[in-house]
């Protein structure tokens, strides 16, 4: 085995010992640690961080597949072209996958860097980072950008406050909200769909390269239909369109406990009841205004969903005790419709409520156990 | 400050005013030799505050002007010079005037002497330098309000002869200044592409696809690089981890 052959060079008194935790991570990717606890009753349970974060990566797949697919689809839709399913995927891989590679080499070469410097095991807390970072960016993302982002998120999300597991802000919302406020002309506006020029087609006239959430501030009967939110077949960050696979990779996190389902219903119920109130205040004599739009619209608009199942229920920056996170979940919910509605300026209000509540969760976790505490006290 | 509970702790053998403001006692005068200009401990004085006690980043006081003229290098290190004039003179009138000031009206004191010398700061950048007397707009007048001035004020020179505490003013405009510098060189530098105002970042560079980092012109860009300032310092000064 080549693993077991370079080992003896990378434990203390080897050559490589400089290197033990950079070999560490790799050898515990590829197998199962061999240790056993030695002393008094221990269970080591299969589900270590690295088995939950692998479920996180397998309960994204549905969107990075389908999104793969968008890409290529919103394309050939740009110029009007029909292809087959299998080359809207293709052209679709081609462009996101080196997304994937640069978010992945960039983030974990940080994060292995530290780990020398430290000379502590190198977390899996980047692999589920790498690949949320691609998904809820712009497929026409400059790869420098990409790579920045990852080095922002990582160092100042997460490495300066002592590594994965301390990270109050979730660091691919950091990365996104980074990209943000740093290059807004490569996140805003026309740069939701790849327009590669297609020899001999030019682009059709409908062709608007808009996502919902435009059209949701100016005339929210203009937006695509539900049911087309629902699937996916719209414009947006790559892997954010489809609500359909977000729910699929919900389920995923739900059964195998890997994602709080309470979170998750907590932030529909907060979307869907500020949205009914927002519709209960609705201007009459403006319909096109956006506070009448449906209530369910906000689940399946942008990336709603998404935020919801994947950065929202991040075990370490949401809030730890369960009343606590029925209350983060529904403002969660309630502030992204809000800044939905009240602030064009920032079409997506699913990043920026889902960083607010990260920041307020040890608030939310405070309140609840003093309070639980007072009944206590209160009782006996 | 625990920072400046140790500086007051040193000195309080030398001058046993404490640092409480109501129970000071400017009359007590300490009892030593005349000592050098560039003793030991006034070279300590002027040095301290660059890094040890570094106002921005050791004691965390003027973050507010941190944040809001580092956009650009120039107009950053006119304050920094304006703010170092404020500091050491004030220092230095109200370490003359220590003991006859009445304790218990001696901020209103205090803020007459920085008042009128943020004035002098004032009228000389709107007559040689309008420019960047409108960049800085506000904030120069706001160097009044400045904790740094102040807290030297409290702190320092109401407890010290006036070239010791003359010297803490430079040293803590030049701490304050340093920090300045280092944020408005990266945001300038990544927001703007230039260096006091000439292009540094070749044509070359932004043809190949690179682009002014829109974030760094916004404000909380300062506050990164002062946290990233902060973290580098304290993993090389590491006396400075529990200070504070």
């Amino acid at each position: 085995m080549l693993v077991d052959t370079a080992k003896p060079h990378f434990h203390k008194g080897g050559r490589f010992e400089k290197f033990h935790p950079a070999f560490d991570a790799l050898e515990t990717f590829l197998f199962v640690p061999g240790h056993t606890t030695h002393n008094g009753v221990h269970i080591r349970d299969a589900m270590d961080l690295k088995r939950a974060m692998f479920t996180v990566i397998v309960a994204l797949t549905p969107t990075l597949f389908f999104g793969m697919w968008n890409v290529g689809y919103q394309h050939y839709q740009a110029y009007g072209m029909q292809v087959s399913f299998v080359d809207n995927f293709l052209f679709g891989a081609q462009r996101v996958l080196p997304i994937v590679i640069v978010s992945y080499a960039v983030g974990l070469g940080v994060e292995f860097i530290f780990a020398i410097l430290r000379g502590h095991q190198v977390s899996e807390g980047y692999l589920v980072t790498g690949m949320l970072i691609p998904l809820i960016l712009p497929v026409t993302i400059p790869l420098w950008m990409v790579g920045l982002a990852a080095i922002f998120c990582t160092v100042l999300g997460k490495e300066i406050f002592g590594g994965t597991g301390m990270n109050f802000m979730n660091p691919a919302l950091l990365a996104r909200a980074f990209l943000f406020f740093a290059f807004p002309s490569y996140m805003t506006g026309d740069v939701w769909v790849d327009l590669t020029p297609e020899p001999g087609h030019t682009l059709v006239d409908a062709y608007s390269g808009a996502t919902s959430l435009v059209a949701f501030d100016t005339n929210w009967e203009a937006m695509p239909s539900a049911w087309r939110q629902f699937w996916g077949f719209e414009a947006g960050s790559i892997g954010e369109t489809s609500t359909f696979a977000c729910l699929l990779g919900a389920l995923l996190l739900i059964g195998t406990g890997v994602g709080s389902w309470k979170i998750i219903v907590a932030c529909c119920l907060g979307a869907l009841g500020m949205g009914l109130l927002m519709n209960g205040l609705a201007p009459a004599d403006v319909t096109t205004h956006a506070m009448h739009t449906p209530a369910y619209y906000h689940l399946l608009m942008g990336g709603f969903a998404f935020g919801a199942v994947y950065m929202a229920t991040d075990p370490v920056s949401a809030a730890q005790t369960e009343r606590g996170k029925w209350i983060y979940g529904i403002l969660i919910g309630v502030f992204t419709v809000v800044l939905r509605v009240f602030n064009p300026a920032y079409p997506e209000g699913v990043m920026l409520a889902i960083l607010l509540m990260n920041v307020f969760a040890p608030l939310i976790d405070h309140v609840v156990v003093e309070q639980h505490i007072k009944n206590r006290a209160k009782r006996a | 400050m625990n920072e400046e509970e140790q500086l007051m702790s040193e000195e309080e053998q030398l001058t046993t005013v404490r640092e409480e403001a109501t129970t000071v006692t400017p009359s007590v005068v300490p009892v030593k030799k005349r000592e050098a200009l560039f003793s030991k401990k006034n070279v300590q004085t002027l040095r301290d505050p660059l890094d040890d006690s570094n106002p921005v980043t050791v004691q965390v006081l003027g973050i507010c002007s941190a944040l809001a003229v580092t956009v650009q290098m120039k107009p950053a290190l006119i304050m920094a010079l304006g703010v170092t004039f404020v500091v050491a003179f004030s220092n230095l009138i109200v370490s003359m005037l220590r003991r006859t000031i009445p304790t218990r009206i001696r901020i209103i004191v205090q803020l007459i002497i920085v008042a009128m010398l943020v004035t002098i700061v004032d009228q000389l950048l709107k007559a040689y330098m309008f420019d960047i007397s409108k960049k800085l707009s506000v904030f120069v007048g706001l160097i009044i309000t400045n904790c740094i001035v102040m807290g030297r004020l409290e702190a320092f020179a109401l407890a010290q002869r006036p070239w010791p505490a003359f010297l803490d003013g430079i040293g803590n405009g030049l701490g304050y200044g340093l920090i300045l510098l280092v944020v408005a060189f990266f945001r300038e530098l990544f927001g703007a592409g230039t260096l006091f105002g000439f292009k540094v970042v070749p044509q070359w560079a932004y043809d190949m696809g690179y682009v002014n980092n829109g974030l760094m012109v916004l404000p909380p860009a300062a506050l990164f690089v002062i946290g990233i300032y902060i973290w580098w310092q304290r993993s090389r000064n590491r006396k400075l981890i529990n200070a504070s």
